[in-house]
């Protein structure tokens, strides 16, 4: 048994918290996460058509802050070499 | 002038009809005229919260079908000489008022009362659409758990596109320890996810529910947080800035650190 090296367990708050959040986004602008993960697909190749991109480091999110939602891409672009 | 305020919730039990009750009555306690409607039509339930169920005989379906007037359905409060109630029918079903008839009942009374406060139905059917309709302002209650918040940001979206102009949140049921171990959603958490002004927040106190039991708001017993509560909840209805109640018990080792001078 490792008393000092026990990982520390998320707060059952902030599990709430999380859910939640996720829920109310696609709750409130009505789009599945199915929908979002072929945005994804589709959105990544069209730009990997024109552009060297790390789709692994790609990051797709709705964000909704109730008087807009926003579609949040974070995709990163590799160097030539 | 008066104004009429719906107190309504995503989801059932989070204490809609203690809220319209107890606020109702700090109102009255600062000298309103205040009128609560049951509009919970075929489940009444107000009446008995308010301990006013035996002196029922017209009611707001009576009025809105013109079997009666309606100084003649509202009850008068035995503590309180401002507070009324017009109590719902339990013998009909939700469908026997009209939202018409619930904005003509409410501009009626708004000429000669303060504040009018509806007891919404639970769900978001037809009943909630009657409630809503003569309504200027909203109070949201809900509870922080996940379920009630998610059904309250529904509400909070149809109440938005109905024009109801001014929605406020009420926290209700807040456990303080719990919020301290980290096992319950706090108020910040709260009102950033649902992103609307926070009217107050309200304890979880064992006192609610005997004061419930024996038909006697809890705001009439001045020993407990929840009486605290909603008179703030009153005093910011009327428009005061009266800041949020401390909520967490202070801990003997933060006393402490306190009386050494090393805490504030």
């Amino acid at each position: 048994m490792n008393l000092f090296n026990r990982k520390k367990e998320k707060s059952s708050k902030a599990i709430a918290k999380d859910r939640l959040k996720f829920v109310l986004i696609h709750d409130r602008c009505k789009i599945t996460p199915d929908t979002l993960e072929k945005i994804r697909k589709d959105m990544l190749a069209v730009l990997d058509k024109y552009l060297d991109i790390d789709t692994e480091g790609t990051e797709i999110l709705l964000k909704d802050d109730r008087s807009e939602t926003t579609l949040e891409a974070n995709i990163p672009i590799l160097k030539n070499q | 002038m008066g104004q009429t305020i719906v107190v309504t919730s995503g989801k059932g039990g989070v204490g809609k009809t203690t809220t319209t009750a107890n606020l109702g009555t700090a109102l009255a306690m600062l000298n309103n005229k205040v009128v609560l409607i049951d509009a919970d039509i075929g489940l009444r339930n107000l009446d008995v919260v308010m301990g006013l169920e035996n002196r029922i005989v017209y009611d707001v379906v009576d009025v809105a079908e013109g079997r009666c007037q309606l100084k003649q359905a509202l009850l008068k409060d035995k503590r309180f000489d401002g507070l009324h109630l017009l109590p719902a029918a339990q013998t009909r079903d939700k469908d026997s008022l009209e939202a018409e008839q619930m904005v003509k009942i409410c501009k009626e009374l708004e000429q000669d009362f303060d504040y009018i406060l509806i007891d919404c139905p639970a769900g978001i059917e037809q009943g909630f659409k009657n409630a809503i309709a003569p309504a200027s302002r909203a109070v949201i209650v809900t509870t922080p758990e996940v379920s009630a918040v998610r059904d309250g940001d529904r509400v909070i979206g149809l109440l938005e596109a109905s024009g109801v102009g001014k929605v406020n949140l009420l926290i209700n049921r807040l456990k303080p320890d719990m919020v301290q171990r980290g096992d319950m959603m706090d108020i910040s958490d709260i009102v950033d996810i649902l992103s609307i002004d926070l009217l107050g927040v309200i304890p979880d106190e064992e006192k609610i529910i005997v004061s419930t039991n024996k038909g006697e708001p809890v705001v009439m017993d001045h020993s407990c947080r929840a009486s605290t509560g909603y008179k703030n909840i009153a005093h910011r209805v009327m428009g005061k800035k009266v800041p949020l109640m401390p909520l967490e018990n202070e801990s003997t080792f933060r006393k402490i650190l306190k009386k050494m001078g090393l805490s504030s």
